[in-house]
């Protein structure tokens, strides 16, 4: 009975409408203003999606990235290394060269132009990039280009008569220049 | 018998696959010195791609420790495992081949001017699209010549100006070629890259169809219209069996290479860029990496976007060459550009370094600006010449200096490929 005239009840109001509806141009702003909602939502929809997809791709990546601490290489001592001579170390990925005045230096077995590995020529007495024919000398000065500037080279630790790289941590330079020297 | 059938309900009607083509087609526009059928060979071989990759990935595994054994897993012990890598590599190798004279094809018969300037870029996004997908997939066998030739390549990024060296580090996710390099490479080339391209290529297969198909000269109007199936059906199925023959043969008698394990200790002697880049490394041995890598390919890539959108004072669509002129001088083109591309090559080479000889000045000055004026300089007066001497007008202008550009870097990528040896000396094919 209490549902028959709850049902009954709105009929009238049906029939007899009473103007509770707001002007048209309210209507109108009302339907732009709703209009910019939902394309603000959507923008806002797309930019988290686009958030989550760059955040789970990037999250996970880098993370087994070496870090860069101090790795050291130990080489072998002083005296085991003649002046003017090259020794490859191609799992630490450097040579380490004794120049005439015995200096040392760990030059990077990268090239500086696009990255191959480099060899070195004993008679020629230079370094030969396999990939574009650059050239550098003992101490990874550019004798020859494509090549822009000098090897990389790291930094080295003399201790007790043991020379020690560290690998760790490699450094960019244009030329060489005496200060990137060890000396015993 | 057939003509019956076509009459009361083309075949293109009844079934899905001929769907792709209109019921009828212009019996000018399916001679097949049109076209060459390029565009569906490229088609094909993008299928064949699929289904030979989806096969190979049954085996392969994307870690530096793994993927070298699984490729030696399928070539020891699975049944054809060989002939599918090999049918891979080959149809690959001929895509990118495809890709690009079916550009040339378009380009020389004035295809791209409207209505037709968005399929020209689409396809122009598409032949990007397969060279990243082929790039992405030299990397996988994680040998020797892979490692080295993705090392080689993705250097060239640290000469762009400011973000060179984090743009590299992101794209190959490290300072060195990694584990993490090889899984993104195979995302991108097995899910990635496919993905793209077969949406592009829907979009331009729907395009052409926009554009009422293959272009036609003016003079060769009106158009007599033919059932599709027979008549370009068959066309179509002679050029695609005698494509899939003659890559059988390829893949029966040349191996894809695969040499020793990766090494990052050692290169190559010489190591090569994949060979679609070999016009690039080419350029590197004369250019400082700056304007070898980034700034010339970029350059160049940006005007040939821009070829439609230029102002022609007629538009000869349809005819090859665009006129007898502009075929003559496009013949010049092509002997001039070999000739002097292996003349520049040689005195680079053996008599004139720029950055020895000028060693006070900044090696982007002495090894860049002054070669790439000079370069500019000889196209300037080279396009003052055949102008006065062919009176061209300016599509056929255009139409000259792009065989000019593009003859070049074809010679610069043959050199590479067949004259550099040790050392990346220049010598003679038969001694490499």
């Amino acid at each position: 009975m209490k549902s028959k005239k709850k049902i009954e009840k709105p009929k009238p109001e049906k029939q007899q409408p009473i103007k509770i509806e707001p002007p048209e141009d309210k209507i109108e702003s009302r339907r732009v203003f709703l209009k910019k909602l939902w394309m603000g939502l959507g923008i806002l929809a797309g930019a988290e999606f686009i958030g989550a997809v760059t955040g789970f791709l990037f999250s996970g990546k880098g993370n087994s990235k070496e870090t860069e601490a101090k790795k050291l290489i130990e080489a072998g001592r002083v005296d085991s290394f003649k002046p003017n001579s090259v020794t490859p170390f191609r799992g630490g990925r450097f040579f380490l060269a004794r120049l005439k005045d015995g200096g040392f230096i760990a030059v990077s077995l990268r090239c500086t132009h696009l990255g191959c590995s480099i060899n070195w020529e004993e008679d020629k007495k230079r370094f030969i990039c396999p990939c574009h024919a650059s050239a550098f000398s003992i101490d990874g000065d550019v004798l020859n280009p494509p090549a822009p500037k000098a090897l990389d080279y790291y930094p080295i630790i003399i201790e007790n008569g043991i020379v020690k790289v560290d690998v760790g941590t490699r450094k960019q330079r244009e030329k060489f220049n005496k200060d990137q020297l060890t000396f015993a | 018998m057939i003509n019956q059938i076509t009459e009361k309900k083309p075949k293109a009607f009844s079934n899905i696959l001929l769907h792709l083509h209109p019921a009828a087609v212009s019996e000018e526009s399916i001679s097949f010195t049109r076209t060459f059928g390029l565009g569906g060979m490229a088609a094909l071989l993008i299928v064949i791609q699929f289904i030979t990759g989806i096969l190979l990935r049954f085996y392969y595994e994307p870690f530096p420790q793994k993927a070298y054994d699984s490729i030696l897993i399928l070539h020891n012990n699975v049944l054809f495992g060989q002939l599918v890598r090999n049918i891979h590599h080959w149809s690959g190798v001929f895509l990118v081949l495809i890709v690009f004279l079916h550009l040339l094809r378009v380009f020389l018969t004035g295809a791209y001017q409207s209505p037709r300037q968005v399929n020209w870029i689409i396809g122009l996004i598409l032949f990007a699209l397969v060279i990243f997908s082929n790039f992405t997939g030299y990397l996988l066998p994680w040998d020797q010549l892979a490692y080295w030739a993705v090392t080689v390549s993705t250097s060239i990024l640290q000469y762009i100006p400011l973000v060179g060296n984090s743009l590299r580090e992101f794209v190959i996710l490290g300072t060195e070629v990694n584990a993490e390099t090889l899984i993104v490479f195979y995302t991108f080339h097995t899910a990635v890259l496919p993905i793209l391209i077969l949406l592009l290529m829907a979009y331009h297969f729907w395009r052409v169809r926009k554009s009422c198909g293959v272009i036609i000269p003016r003079s060769e109007l009106p158009k007599t219209m033919v059932p599709t199936y027979p008549n370009l059906v068959y066309k179509e199925g002679v050029v695609a069996l005698t494509l899939i023959a003659l890559i059988l043969v390829f893949a029966v008698f040349f191996n894809a290479p695969l040499l020793e394990r990766a090494n990052p200790s050692f290169s190559l002697n010489p190591t090569k860029a994949p060979w679609y880049f070999a016009g690039i490394q080419e350029l590197l041995m004369h250019f400082h990496p700056f304007f070898a890598g980034f700034l010339i390919p970029l350059t160049l890539i940006i005007l040939i976007a821009f070829i439609p959108f230029l102002k022609y004072e007629q538009s000869p669509t349809g005819i090859w060459f665009v006129s007898d002129k502009g075929k003559k001088s496009a013949k010049l083109s092509v002997v001039f550009a070999v000739a002097i591309t292996i003349f520049l090559v040689l005195l680079n080479e053996y008599l004139i370094n720029f950055e020895m000889l000028l060693s006070w000045l900044s090696p982007v000055i002495s090894n860049g600006i002054i070669p790439l004026l000079i370069v500019l300089g000889i196209i300037w007066i080279y396009s003052k010449y055949i102008t006065k001497k062919f009176k061209l007008s300016f599509s056929e202008l255009v139409q000259s200096i792009f065989v000019l550009i593009i003859t070049s870097f074809v010679v610069l990528t043959l050199i590479n490929i067949f004259f550099r040896g040790t050392n990346m000396q220049l010598t003679f094919p038969w001694n490499l």
